[in-house]
């Protein structure tokens, strides 16, 4: 409950918040909503000697739209994601994700920015990403670089960020006409994190037709997984029962879970996945085809 | 190693730091590590929020910053510098009971009474945003708190009446 | 005695205008001047060796005061002793060191303490202090730690058995002769966190100048905290007083005696300055005692008609690394005494193995060996149902004790007082409209949907206790109760009680019991409670025990206050006492009623006391102190059914539909009692569906945060239906019998046999909680319904 002690910094600008962390290097942490990083801190887990407090830092926190893209900035608290009318209108997986992750608190605090960068496998918002082919921004001492949000998940709490960077821009393409998507959560309780979850965006054509498919796995490797081949099952093709089936064994074919004594053997957490594909797919189809709530 | 002493002696030990506190201004040198939930209990004496965790999970914090409801045990006090906060303490008006505060009382909202400051927040937050809520949308916006005396049902209908309270 | 409009009423309680506004107070919002703070250094390791402890990096923290190791306090703090020693159970009480000496034995026990100027520098120290282990072997498995070659936790317990317990009545053997048919039956009730969401913590402060030591401290019976701590730390009683403030939630938790608390009051002995000590959640978790964990098997003996002939249960309970101040006699007595339930069972064989083993000390937890028992019986009954193609509603039918069987004697041992279980049962099935049900479970089968119904019937004692009852039982101290009611001169009234109500709303139902006996309005009655400085000494609350108990102690105390008032009420009317009558707050002569006095102008007599006042050679003052011990334990009962449906591809349980019936004797304020119930019931479905305290093969608690263990939140868990029949309790002057625990001993096996009802059509028997997602998937798959 008490942490230990630190120096807290509070930047006004991105190139001072950049500055701070490139200086005092792996001493210091950024904090954005803190829901992460805090808990952590209080159960002495995390004890950084430096806080760098992004909060004060000055343009992070919009949600922008900008021709075929939508832009977030990395201070954008869950909440604002869930009740956005921009993000309802052309994402609205985004908001109905929102809304699963934890409880009404902590999407007050917490951050799209802090949850892709905490790179928890369990956090939600690395799954909606993947399956909206989005893409991060990160901005360092150097040039800012931008990359897809696949090759931005190393390994579990390992974010691909280098010394004195930070994530500032989260870039999500708008999906074309006929689109859809659904993330299902399976959770031990309410707010809990995912036991396994799933992202799912369809783009079909005229005739029903796969023009793009996004699937996203949460808490189903040791980061937030893209299920590559579950996508290319679909592409191309009919989205109906017969090809949602294989995607969705492709999908748990895919999954790297592991045993987890609190929420289930990496069995069940593989056949989680292909429900939760099977089902989410199903949804995306149905939100695609105008049906689907 | 030079570099990194000169920011050490920008960064204070102790910081200075001033916020509203159910109307009030207060301000106070700290430790940074200060969680907010602690700068209100210990630093102003408002005892009325609780903790009951280490991990964000209980609510029993919950206090109102800037116009939203949060986890005060969640964020540290220096990140409230210049903050408007609500707590439970602040709620009842020239000794009038807030309609949450009546129907939490009226409804038998509470046992123990230790999680209630951290519901009755939440419900103040919730009512908020939301008006006309469902029982549903009730659970859904209070499964950031946890009770162990109540079993939830007479918190959710006591939000549920003060709803209703608050359109009159 | 005649019901008002008082005693049965919703009265809104008087405890909430204080919590709703923040104005409630609780131990840590307690502050002294110079106060500092203390933080306990605890074990990483399940079990292993102390070699050393290093604390000088430690001490040199800017901010340490002082810091204590086992070896520092031993000799100065006593060891945490064990009230609750049960007889003929060849029971072996190992030492309970408050700081660990030579070995620890659970992860979270306690080796050092350190106090310093802030609870921040005490944390750091807390974190700097180096011990060296020497790692051992552990187990966590009560059955395996009794194994051949399992590591030992002490030298003097061998094979770490710290009692073996037995309970027989009626003659098992003819039963399992007799029977037509035999069910035989592993189960798993696995171990619990209580989490009250306030933690353990204390301060204390001592007078040098006095001697005394003044505790506040989260406690459910502060006198018998003082009673033991003052054993622990050499404070004399009489100079050591503990005050229990608001206290944020108990379940059990807070009624045990442990090193800590007698650690903060020999430190703020030593240092001659006041020390706070609050736990965070994990270290809750760790170190506050955990509840349940039997591992059991179990035989019945029946009839092809459904009778149940006799029942033979065989419990290994894991007791933790200590045997905790009560850890003996709940998984015995409180346990075994039940195994007849709320049927006629004729014969009953009960033995206990009590182990010790590398975890948290197990002790009461709400319920407390009672919903064991239960579970047990409810459990088997509706095993022996399936196999003998019965419904189980049709089952307990055929095995209730009759109402007019009552005062009933159980095979078991224990008298129930009064009951009319299949009432109660009726109106449940009724309310849930059980047969419409049945038919929507058979319709949802065909459309491969998995819906289950899951009755419990139940019947508790509580109500703690007969003293000679309980001290039979090997209890430390009789559970009597006391009280005094004191009427001052301008007929206000203070009650003092010893019970300590923490959530149960003993503050209001009190006062309605005042209200109610003496006729004064309820404003002008206080219920003091929690202070061992104001109160005489108590019992305090747990055990479903305050109403019954406490309550009964008020309500004779108050009949005595009437009885002194009636004589100077007719000294003052002029009339024979015979002739005169008592009703809503005054004294009459009968057939005259214009000839009255109200018993606050009696009050102000009795303290005024002169000629015309009160008669001669009578004693001034109108007050009375009750110590009341009553004659036997209550038996609330009830029944409970669920309806869950289950998801086949992802094995979740929904809770769909609940119903409660219980029947806990005379209701003195229903709202109360309806929150009683559910705060239970949730409790109960916790378990049986989420709740697990976790340990690897090590020893280490894998669920020791609360985003770990899942307590659930309001989004799951739906609306209860919760109903009521009142059958008064014969022995307490109110007819009262408790509802602290009913929800949670009922509810339990209530969805778990709605889960099993559910899998029914699929060969499933059992399977043991907690029904998580996962093991019912894992089922399902076997069963060729998830794939
Ligand atoms: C009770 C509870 C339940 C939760 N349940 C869920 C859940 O169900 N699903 C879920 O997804 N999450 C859950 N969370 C986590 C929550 O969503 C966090 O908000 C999120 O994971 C982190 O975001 P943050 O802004 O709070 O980050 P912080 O906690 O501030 O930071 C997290 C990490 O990211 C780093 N960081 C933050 N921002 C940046 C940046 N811009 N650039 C580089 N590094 C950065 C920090 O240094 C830190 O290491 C839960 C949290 C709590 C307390
Ligand atoms: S103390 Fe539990 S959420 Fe803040
Ligand atoms: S009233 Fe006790 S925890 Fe909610």
């Amino acid at each position: 409950m008490y942490v230990r002690s630190f120096q807290y910094l509070a930047p006004k600008t991105v190139k001072e918040a950049v500055t701070l962390l490139n200086k005092l290097g792996g001493e210091a942490k950024v904090i954005a909503g803190g829901q992460s990083l805090v808990p952590l801190m209080k159960l002495r887990l995390a004890t950084p000697s430096y806080l760098i407090d992004l909060n004060r830092v000055k343009g992070l926190d919009y949600i922008k739209d900008q021709k075929n893209r939508i832009l977030i900035g990395a201070l954008t608290r869950h909440a604002a994601i869930e009740n956005s009318d921009l993000i309802k209108e052309h994402v609205p997986i985004m908001a109905e994700a929102a809304s699963h992750i934890a409880d009404p608190q902590v999407r007050n605090l917490g951050t799209i920015g802090g949850s892709l960068a905490h790179c928890d496998p369990a956090g939600d918002w690395g799954a909606v990403v993947i399956a909206l082919n989005g893409e991060v921004k990160i901005t360092g001492p150097r040039k800012d670089r931008v990359m897809k949000i696949d090759d931005f998940f190393i390994d579990t709490y390992q974010p691909n960020l280098k010394k004195g960077e930070i994530l500032t821009e989260v870039r999500i393409p708008k999906p074309q006409p006929n689109s859809g998507g659904a993330y299902l959560k399976l959770e031990r309780r309410a707010g809990d994190f995912a036991t396994a979850g799933v992202a799912a965006q369809l783009t079909l054509d005229v005739d029903g037709v796969c023009r793009y498919a996004g699937i996203g796995l949460t808490a189903l490797g040791p980061t937030s997984l893209r299920a590559r081949k579950a996508e290319k099952t679909l592409l191309g093709r009919k989205v109906d029962d017969n090809s949602i089936e294989e995607a969705a064994e492709a999908a748990a074919e895919e999954s790297k879970p592991t045993d987890d004594p609190l929420r289930g053997s990496a069995e069940y957490k593989r056949a989680m996945a292909r429900v939760l594909t099977r089902r989410a797919l199903k949804l995306a189809l149905a939100r695609a085809t105008g049906g689907g709530a | 190693m030079a570099r990194k002493k000169q920011l050490l002696e920008t960064a204070e030990t102790y910081v200075s730091v001033s916020m509203k506190v159910n109307g009030v201004p207060c301000s106070a040198k700290i430790e940074p590590r200060t969680l907010l939930v602690h700068f209100l209990r210990d630093v102003l004496g408002l005892t009325g929020t609780h903790w009951g965790c280490d991990t964000g999970n209980c609510g029993a914090c919950t206090v109102i910053m800037n116009g939203k409801s949060v986890k005060s045990c969640n964020i540290f006090a220096v990140q409230a510098d210049g903050a408007e906060i609500i707590t439970i303490e602040g709620l009842a008006k020239d000794g009038q009971l807030h309609p949450i505060q009546e129907a939490f009382w009226e409804n038998h909202g509470l046992q123990c009474g230790f999680c209630t400051p951290g519901f009755i927040m939440q419900a103040y937050w919730l009512l908020q945003q939301n008006p006309n809520p469902t029982e549903e949308e009730v659970r859904r916006g209070i499964s950031g708190n946890i009770c162990r005396c109540t079993g939830y049902q007479n918190i959710v209908k006591a939000i549920l009446t003060a709803a209703e309270k608050m359109k009159r | 005695m005649a019901v008002s409009a008082i005693f049965g009423a919703k009265v809104k309680r008087r405890e909430d205008p204080r919590m709703i506004t923040g104005r409630g107070r609780y131990t840590d919002d307690v502050k002294l001047p110079g106060m500092l703070y203390a933080a306990f250094v605890r074990s990483p390791h399940a079990h292993a060796r102390i070699k050393g402890v290093n604390i000088e990096k430690a001490k040199k923290i800017k901010g340490v005061v002082c810091i204590y190791t086992g070896k520092d306090t031993e000799g100065k703090v006593a060891p945490v002793p064990c009230a609750w020693q049960i007889p003929n159970a060849d029971l072996k009480v190992p030492k309970y060191n408050p700081l660990a000496v030579d070995k620890v034995r659970y992860v979270g026990d306690p080796v050092a303490v350190v106090v310093a100027e802030t609870p921040y520098a005490a944390r750091d120290a807390a974190e700097a202090v180096e011990v060296e282990y020497e790692p051992l072997p552990a187990v966590v498995n009560q059955v395996e730690a009794t194994e051949e070659g399992a590591p030992q936790l002490y030298d003097d317990v061998p094979n770490n058995i710290a009692f073996r317990w037995t309970l027989q009545g009626g003659d098992v053997e003819k039963a399992f002769q007799e029977a037509e048919i035999v069910i035989e039956q592993d189960l798993i009730n696995h171990r619990l966190q209580p989490t009250a969401i306030e933690t353990r913590g204390a301060v204390a402060n001592y007078d040098p100048s006095t001697g005394e030591l003044t505790m506040w401290m989260t406690s459910q019976n502060p006198h018998i905290h003082r009673f033991l701590i003052s054993v622990m730390t050499g404070v004399p009683e009489h100079k050591l007083r503990v005050i229990a403030p608001d206290v944020g939630g108990g379940f059990g938790s807070k009624i045990h005696v442990y090193g800590a608390e007698a650690v903060v009051a020999f430190l703020a002995k030593e240092l001659c300055r006041p020390v706070k000590w609050m736990e965070d959640r994990r270290e809750n978790y760790l170190a506050t005692i955990h509840g349940r964990d039997h591992i059991q098997h179990v035989r019945v003996a029946a009839k092809r008609d459904g009778t149940i002939l006799g029942i033979e249960v065989k419990t290994y309970a894991n007791l933790g690394a200590y045997l905790s101040t009560a850890a003996p006699g709940i998984p015995t007595w409180l346990f075994g005494l039940m195994l007849c339930g709320p049927y006629r069972i004729q014969a009953v064989k009960c033995e206990v193995i009590g182990v010790l083993t590398n975890t948290a000390p197990v002790d009461a937890y709400r319920g407390a060996g009672r919903p064991e028992a239960t579970y047990i019986l409810e459990r088997i009954i509706d095993i022996l149902a399936r196999e003998l193609g019965m419904d189980p509603a049709e089952i307990r039918l055929r095995n209730f004790i009759p109402a007019d069987a009552f005062p009933y004697q159980t095979a078991a041992g224990p008298v129930y007082d009064s009951g009319n279980y299949e009432q109660a049962f009726k109106r449940a099935l009724e309310l849930i409209e059980y047969e419409k049900l049945r038919e929507e479970q058979r319709r949802a089968r065909e459309e491969g949907k998995l819906l289950g119904i899951g009755i419990s019937s139940y019947v508790e004692i509580c109500g703690l206790g007969p003293s000679r009852g309980v001290r039979a039982t090997g209890f430390g101290l009789g559970l009597w109760e006391s009280t005094t009611v004191r009427v001052h001169p301008t007929g206000k009234v203070s009650v003092y009680t010893g019970g300590h109500p923490h959530g149960q709303g003993e503050e209001t139902t009190f006062a309605q019991i005042v209200a109610e006996e003496l006729g004064i309005p309820i404003d002008d009655v206080d219920i003091i409670h929690g202070d061992t400085g104001e109160i005489p000494f108590g019992m305090g609350t747990y055990g479903s025990r305050t109403t019954p108990v406490a309550g009964g102690a008020i309500a004779l105390a108050c009949r005595r206050i009437k009885e002194k008032a009636r004589k100077i009420a007719a000294y003052i009317l002029e009339a024979g006492e015979a002739d005169v009558e008592f009703e809503a707050g005054k004294f009459y002569v009968r057939g005259s009623p214009e000839k009255s006095v109200p018993i606050q102008q009696v009050a102000l007599a009795s303290y005024a006391a002169g000629e015309g006042e009160i008669p001669p050679g009578m004693e001034p003052g109108l007050e009375s102190t009750v110590f009341y011990d009553p004659e036997n334990f209550t038996f609330p009962f009830g029944t409970h059914v669920a309806l869950v449906e289950i998801d086949p591809e992802t094995g979740q349980v929904k809770v769909l539909k609940y119903v409660a019936v219980d029947d806990c004797g005379r209701q003195i304020n229903p709202m109360i009692v309806e929150g009683q119930v559910h705060g239970g019931i949730v409790q109960g479905i916790a378990q049986a569906l989420w709740e697990e305290a976790l340990y690897d093969k090590n020893g280490n608690l894998l669920t020791a945060t609360l985003s770990d263990y899942a307590v659930p939140t309001a989004a799951d868990v739906p609306s209860f239906v919760t109903d009521s029949t009142v059958t008064p309790s014969p022995h307490n002057p109110l007819g009262v019998k408790g509802v602290g625990e009913t929800g949670t001993i009922a509810s339990t096996p209530a969805i778990v046999n709605a889960v099993v009802d559910a899998l029914a059509h699929l060969g499933v028997k059992h399977v043991d909680m907690p029904l998580r997602a996962d093991k019912i998937w894992k089922i399902l798959k076997e069963k060729d319904i998830a794939k």
